[in-house]
Order: C-alpha cells, then sequence, then structure tokens
C-alpha cells in the first residue's frame, strides 16, 4: 500500500512525486473533502500544498459510484429511465433526454411534435434552474452568502413550475421513450411564462450584486484559466468550454428534438471582464446562457404545436429492435450522450453513457498547480461538477 | 479638567461603601467598586447585547435573504441565542486525538477575555466607565492583539490542517491590519492630546462640529480618511467579511475552530460579536463623539448636561449603527483574498493613515 507523507491511500491511488526529505517539512498534505464544505457533494481532492500555494491537487472520485450503466442493462426500457435522473440530480431532465435520444434513434421511433416541444421546455427550465443553482453556489464559495439565496428564490419557483407538470422536485422522470408522461396542466403556460419575466427581471439584481461586484470580479478574473487547448485536450464541454472561447453547442451544431426550430444564440466568452476562460468569464457565461434559454421557453411556449405527447407504439412493454446509435446532447453540465446497443431483447444490451462533470473534473489536476486554496476554491466552483455524474 | 467634574461611578459605590462600613483604607472600597462596575458592565450591557447582537444579525440576515430569521423560540424568536447556548452547554466537549490539550482548552478562553476585557475602557456614559485608564487606546489595541494568540493557540493545538491555515491567515491579517488600525487610531489621540478613552470623549464635547469626525470642520480632511481607515480595519479585527479568512467556512471548512464542540466553541461566537461591539464602541468614542448627542444638548450648559441615561441613549445608538453596517456588509459582500487582504492593509490604508497622521500633527502644531 502506498502513502504520501504518511497518509494512506487507497488501492489504485496514485502517490504523488515524493521530494527529498529535507524539503518535506515545508509541505502540508490536506484530504480536502468527502465531506468539506466547498467539494459540492462527495468529492475528495488529496492536496499537496506549500502553505496556501495548491502544489497539487489530485480528485479522488468513486464515493458516489452506483453502477448506473449496468443497472440500466438489467431493467427493462421503461424502468430503466428514472435511474439517469440520479447521475446529474440538478439537470435531471437533460440526462433523460441524454438516454432517451439514442434509444429513439436506434429503434428509428419518430417523437410528436408536441412531445418534443415540451422536451425543450423541460430541458431549458432544467437548464436555468441548474445554471442559477451553480451561479449562486459559486458565490457562495467566494464568501458571498446573500446572493447564493437570491438564486435559490427564482430556483424555488421554477422547480414549483417544473413540479406542476412531472409531479417531482428534483427527480422528474418526465421523459419517456416515445414522448413525454405528461401534458401541460390548465394554466401553466401562462405561470412558466410569469416565471420568465421574473428571472428576466432579477438577473439584473444578481448581476450587480455578485457579478460586477468589485471584490467578486478581484477574486475570479484571471483566476485559474482554462484555455482553448487544455479544454479541448481533456474533452471539456459545456459553459466551460464555451467560456473559453470555443463556440460548440450541439444545440446549435447538431439540433436534435427541434432545437433548429427557436432562435437562440450561443454566448461565447470572453465577456466584459477577465480573460478567455477564467473563473470570471464561467460564471458569466452561466448567467447569460439562463438568458438564452428563457428565450427559448417563451418561443416553445408560444409555438407549441397540438397533437399527441406520446408515441401510440411506444408502451410500457416497448422493446427497442436490434441495433445501436450514439447521440450527444446538451446538458447544462456539457454533453451528455448515451452509447446504446440492443439486441432486440427485454433489457438494453449495452449502455454506455458520457456524463460531462467527468471528463470537466479531469482538468482540475492540471489547472490547479501554483494556485492559492481561495483560488483552488473559485476554480472548483466555476467549473460546477456534480458528483452523482462523475461517479455514476 | 472637566473630568473632575463627574465622579466615576466606581468612586461613588467606594464612598458609599466606606460610609457604610466605616473608617478603613479607601483604596479597598476603590478596588471594589471598579471591580462590581466591571462586571456589571460585564453582566448588565455587553453579554445581553451581545445575545442581541447575535439575534439582530440572524434576524437581519434573514430579512435580507427572503427569510424569516428566528421565530420559533419566545416572542420573535427573541430567545432563541439562549436556546442556543443552552444547547452548546448540553454538548459533548470533544478534543480530538494528538490535540495539545492544555493549550486547546486554554485558547477560548483567552480569546473570551481578551474579547469581553475591551469593554473596561469603553466609556459608555459620563461616569459610566469600568476603568479610566491613561493609555486606554493602547490597552484596547493590546487586547485586540492578544485575541490573536488565543485563535493561533487553537489553530496549532487543534492537530488539524484546516485549523492552523486558519491560524495562520490571521497571523498573516493581524501583521496587515494592525498597523493602519493602530496608525489611525492616533488621529484623534493627537487631536484630544490625551490617550484615554474618556478623556478623548470629553474633548468632543457638544454638537455635532465638536465630533472628531468633522471637528472645526476642516479638521475632517484627515478624521473622514481616518474614520475610514479605521473602520475598515476593524472590520478586518472581528473577522467579519470581507475579511473573514481566518474561519473562510468554504476554504477552510471552519477555520480555527473547526475541531471545537460545544460550549467551547461558543467561546469563540460570542466573543465574534462581542469585538464587533466593542470596535463599534471605540470608534463611536474616538470618531463619532462617544456619548455626545449632535444637538449639544449633552455639552457644558446643554440641557443634559452629565446625564447618564442620555449619554447611554446616544452612545448605544451610534454604536448600534456601525454593528447594523458590518452585519450589512457580511451579508453583501464576498471574501477577500489572503493576498488581496494584505495589499489593501499595507498598500492602501497604511498610506493613507500615515498621511493623516503627519498632517495632523502638523494641524496641532499650527
Amino acid at each position: 500500500m502506498e502513502t504520501i507523507q504518511g497518509v494512506k491511500l487507497n488501492e489504485g491511488e496514485r502517490a504523488a512525486p515524493v521530494l527529498p526529505r529535507d524539503i518535506q517539512s515545508d509541505e502540508l498534505v490536506f484530504n480536502m473533502g468527502p465531506q468539506h464544505p466547498s467539494t459540492h457533494g462527495v468529492l475528495r481532492l488529496m492536496l499537496r500544498t506549500d502553505g496556501e500555494v495548491v502544489l497539487e491537487a489530485q480528485p479522488l472520485i468513486g464515493n458516489l459510484h452506483r453502477c448506473c450503466e449496468k443497472i440500466l442493462e438489467n431493467l427493462t426500457y421503461v424502468q430503466g429511465l428514472p435511474y439517469v435522473d440520479r447521475m446529474d440530480y440538478l439537470g435531471a431532465i437533460n440526462m433523460e433526454m441524454g438516454l432517451v435520444l439514442p434509444v429513439e434513434k436506434a429503434a428509428g421511433v419518430e417523437v410528436p411534435k408536441r412531445a418534443q416541444y415540451l422536451r425543450v421546455v423541460m430541458c431549458e427550465l432544467n437548464r436555468v434552474i441548474s445554471h442559477l443553482f451553480a451561479a449562486g453556489q459559486f458565490g457562495l464559495d467566494m464568501g458571498a452568502f446573500t446572493p447564493f439565496l437570491y438564486m435559490f428564490r427564482e430556483r424555488e419557483e421554477g422547480i414549483n413550475v417544473l413540479n406542476e407538470i412531472t409531479g417531482g422536485r428534483l427527480l422528474y422522470h418526465y421523459i419517456r421513450y416515445g414522448g413525454v408522461t405528461r401534458d401541460v396542466p390548465k394554466g401553466w403556460i401562462e405561470r412558466c411564462l410569469k416565471w420568465c419575466d421574473r428571472v428576466d427581471e432579477h438577473m439584473d439584481e444578481y448581476n450587480s450584486l455578485l457579478t460586477y461586484n468589485h471584490i467578486f470580479l478581484n477574486r475570479t478574473c484571471g483566476v485559474a484559466v482554462l484555455d482553448k487547448e487544455t479544454c479541448l485536450d481533456y474533452g471539456v464541454t459545456g459553459p466551460i468550454l464555451r467560456a473559453a472561447g470555443v463556440p460548440r453547442d450541439l444545440r446549435k451544431d447538431m439540433p436534435y428534438s427541434c432545437y433548429e426550430d427557436f432562435d437562440f444564440d450561443v454566448p461565447v466568452g470572453p465577456f466584459e471582464k477577465g480573460v478567455a476562460g477564467d473563473s470570471w468569464n464561467r460564471h458569466r457565461q452561466r448567467l447569460r446562457e439562463a438568458e438564452e434559454s428563457i428565450k427559448i421557453i417563451r418561443q416553445a411556449l408560444k409555438n407549441l404545436p397540438e397533437g399527441e405527447t406520446q408515441h401510440p407504439k411506444v408502451t410500457r412493454a416497448w422493446k427497442a429492435p436490434a441495433g445501436e446509435a450514439y447521440v450527444a446532447s446538451e446538458a447544462p453540465r456539457g454533453e451528455i450522450s448515451a452509447y446504446f446497443v440492443s439486441d432486440g431483447g427485454k433489457f438494453p444490451y449495452r449502455m454506455r453513457m458520457r456524463g460531462p462533470s467527468f471528463y470537466n473534473i479531469a482538468v482540475l489536476e492540471t489547472c490547479s498547480r501554483g494556485l492559492l486554496i481561495g483560488d483552488l476554491i473559485a476554480l472548483m466552483g466555476s467549473v460546477d461538477i456534480t458528483l452523482g455524474e462523475v461517479d455514476r | 479638567m472637566i473630568l473632575a467634574e463627574v465622579v466615576p461611578l466606581s468612586a461613588k459605590l467606594a464612598v458609599l461603601m466606606a460610609d457604610f462600613v466605616g473608617a478603613s483604607p479607601i483604596w479597598i472600597f476603590h478596588a471594589i467598586g471598579s471591580l462590581i462596575v466591571a462586571v456589571g458592565v460585564l453582566a448588565l450591557v455587553v453579554t445581553p447585547v451581545g445575545l442581541g447582537g447575535v439575534y439582530l444579525e440572524r434576524k437581519l440576515a434573514g430579512r435580507m435573504q427572503n427569510r424569516s430569521g428566528p421565530n420559533r423560540v419566545g416572542p420573535y424568536g427573541l430567545l432563541q441565542t439562549l436556546a442556543d447556548g443552552v444547547k452548546l452547554l448540553a454538548k459533548e466537549d470533544i478534543a480530538q486525538e494528538g490535540a495539545d490539550l492544555p493549550l486547546f482548552r486554554m485558547a477560548p478562553y483567552i480569546v473570551f477575555l481578551a474579547a469581553f476585557a475591551g469593554f473596561v475602557v469603553l466609556p459608555f456614559a459620563p461616569g459610566v466607565i469600568a476603568a479610566d485608564l491613561d493609555v486606554g487606546i493602547f490597552y484596547f489595541l493590546a487586547l485586540i492583539g492578544l485575541e490573536t494568540i488565543g485563535i493561533v493557540m487553537a489553530g496549532w493545538s487543534s492537530n488539524n490542517k484546516w485549523s492552523l491555515l486558519g491560524s495562520m491567515r490571521e497571523v498573516a491579517q493581524v501583521v496587515s491590519y494592525e498597523l493602519p488600525l493602530g496608525i489611525s487610531a492616533m488621529v484623534p489621540v493627537i487631536a484630544a492630546g490625551t490617550m484615554s478613552v474618556y478623556g478623548i470623549t470629553e474633548a468632543q464635547s457638544g454638537h455635532i462640529f465638536n465630533w472628531f469626525l468633522l471637528k472645526d470642520g476642516y479638521w475632517a480632511i484627515v478624521m473622514i480618511p481616518s474614520f475610514l481607515v479605521f473602520y475598515v480595519s476593524s472590520l478586518a479585527a472581528a473577522k467579519r467579511a470581507p475579511f473573514d479568512l481566518p474561519e473562510a467556512e468554504s476554504e477552510l471548512v471552519a477555520g480555527f475552530h473547526t475541531e471545537y464542540s460545544g460550549m467551547r466553541f461558543g467561546m469563540f461566537f460570542l466573543p465574534e460579536y462581542a469585538v464587533m461591539l466593542s470596535l463599534s464602541g471605540i470608534t463611536t468614542a474616538l470618531f463619532l463623539g462617544g456619548w455626545h448627542d449632535p444637538f449639544g444638548m449633552s455639552g457644558e450648559g446643554g440641557t443634559f448636561h452629565n446625564v447618564w441615561w442620555w449619554g447611554l441613549i446616544w452612545f448605544f445608538l451610534k454604536a448600534t449603527i456601525l454593528f447594523l453596517s458590518q452585519i450589512l456588509l457580511r451579508w453583501t459582500l464576498p471574501r477577500l483574498r489572503v493576498d488581496q487582504v494584505m495589499y489593501l492593509c499595507y498598500k492602501v490604508l497604511l498610506p493613507i493613515s500615515m498621511v493623516c497622521l503627519v498632517v495632523a500633527a502638523a494641524m496641532r502644531l499650527i
């Protein structure tokens, strides 16, 4: 069993390069997490620091591993769906989308237009909620408590809007193979639009309170820069990649579920302050994306087509015919996709999910060298990972 | 001096006791009188205000954040802080393995003592002061420094690296903010010609333009910058956001008091509010005229000249406003980084306070 300066490592974990004994006394080894307040779940970071300066930070993951993919291969199609909600529990509907799309493509199921629009509305609602949470959480990591609760207020109302249609507050189980579970209830569209107006109204409040706060700018501008090359090398996707200046958004580049019908921009960093790919730009990117998502929701609700919400052939006992497919879609934290193989049996033959946070977290080790501990928190907060999806 | 007109409360008590007992060396009664006033100040003023401060902060933070704050224990949740205190008392006192026990146990007491001993030199009202030391300001600043020793002890003895890092940050912060804090406090000392806090307050007798912040109008050019420097440094001294680095929750778990539980944690928690209040009090005494009202009613020849309760109202009014401003800042601003605190203190606050000191000295000479 390997040890780092007396700290025992689990099997398979890599020990840090050992320095000569006479300079070892200057270094501290920290075990950051899994109970640390800003590791956003059960992430464990092994830090080697020289005082406050981080020499090395290794993410040690796997505390939340639940064999999601294997479970999906041992359940019927309908039974398996709620499990993906538990992957990225902050963007649950987007996770369902990531699972459903490849299966439908492999099976050649044409989803009714109304269901496709409803999926878009719900995905974007979920994206706004998730981005509000992430931005607020980042403020909390930077020591600003109040903006977090302001964003939580709108998030809470958004959850209520989602709750009305899905019956869930966090894990929705809304999207089904071939459609969605429920049509919109009476008066829901008006309530949803009202909520959109509210978020738009309060966006200025968040920005003046947190985003353009002088101390916040000092803490985040130019801190923990993830440049284009690093992002592309590590397969980083989502807001982090776009904040670094790469205009890649699957909703625009490879439209799925009728995204081509909507008129929206893909915000790309750098924004007004800082440099491309720094912590501030990642934060700003999220809030800008939330604004764009609201635009999409408004359009989708305005042009909501009439008709069925479920493909008539895809019933509870539905089995996908033999075939395979891979489709990627845009979740709040990056690209979620699944490679799906069916042998025509009761269960999926193979299901391999690609979660964005797993790839985004890998960049911590490279990017954290030489940061102060306070900046490391800025890096982790702005990268915004969900451990449920890293570990699956 | 005007000081002679007002007999301190402790002296009044001493005379009373001497009369009651009969002949005896009067200094004993003076000592006992001082002790009674000191304990009285602690028990009747500071602790309730400290508890009230905790309540006020929680209620205000709640209102700022779309919450209602404590509202279950007692009317309007007023007894919440007491209930929390009882809860802390009932909790197990845990010291983790490998902790340096004597230091670990002593640290909270030192912090508690240092925080509350600062009130001794605060003049709440004419005659209401526990001990009018000739070097009151000096004593106060020394106690702020003493608190740091307790915090370093806590961080060192906890056998926890987060605690150690927290106490290291505290030391880095202290060496940064103490210089501007001390130097900007010297400007009112120069203006008053005494280091006694009581004497400084007396020197501001009268209406608002006798207060040091706006003294005779032209003194404001040094007093307002010194006041701002002192205020910002006092935020750092109280370890409040944006200077809450030693206990930065999102970075260091709970900083220097990570390993403390039960009442020992309470001994760190309550002093935070005590320090906030005593710093607000000393700022009031140094710059905002202490117990004097803005209309000159408590000055010489005023309606309420040397009326203690009138002074008490104005002192606490001003101190509470400063206290509230600290709370509002805490719940609004993000946290600075370690190097930014040092940058601010050494490169911004220190030069300003130095210039103010030199200019004030020159103005005094002229």
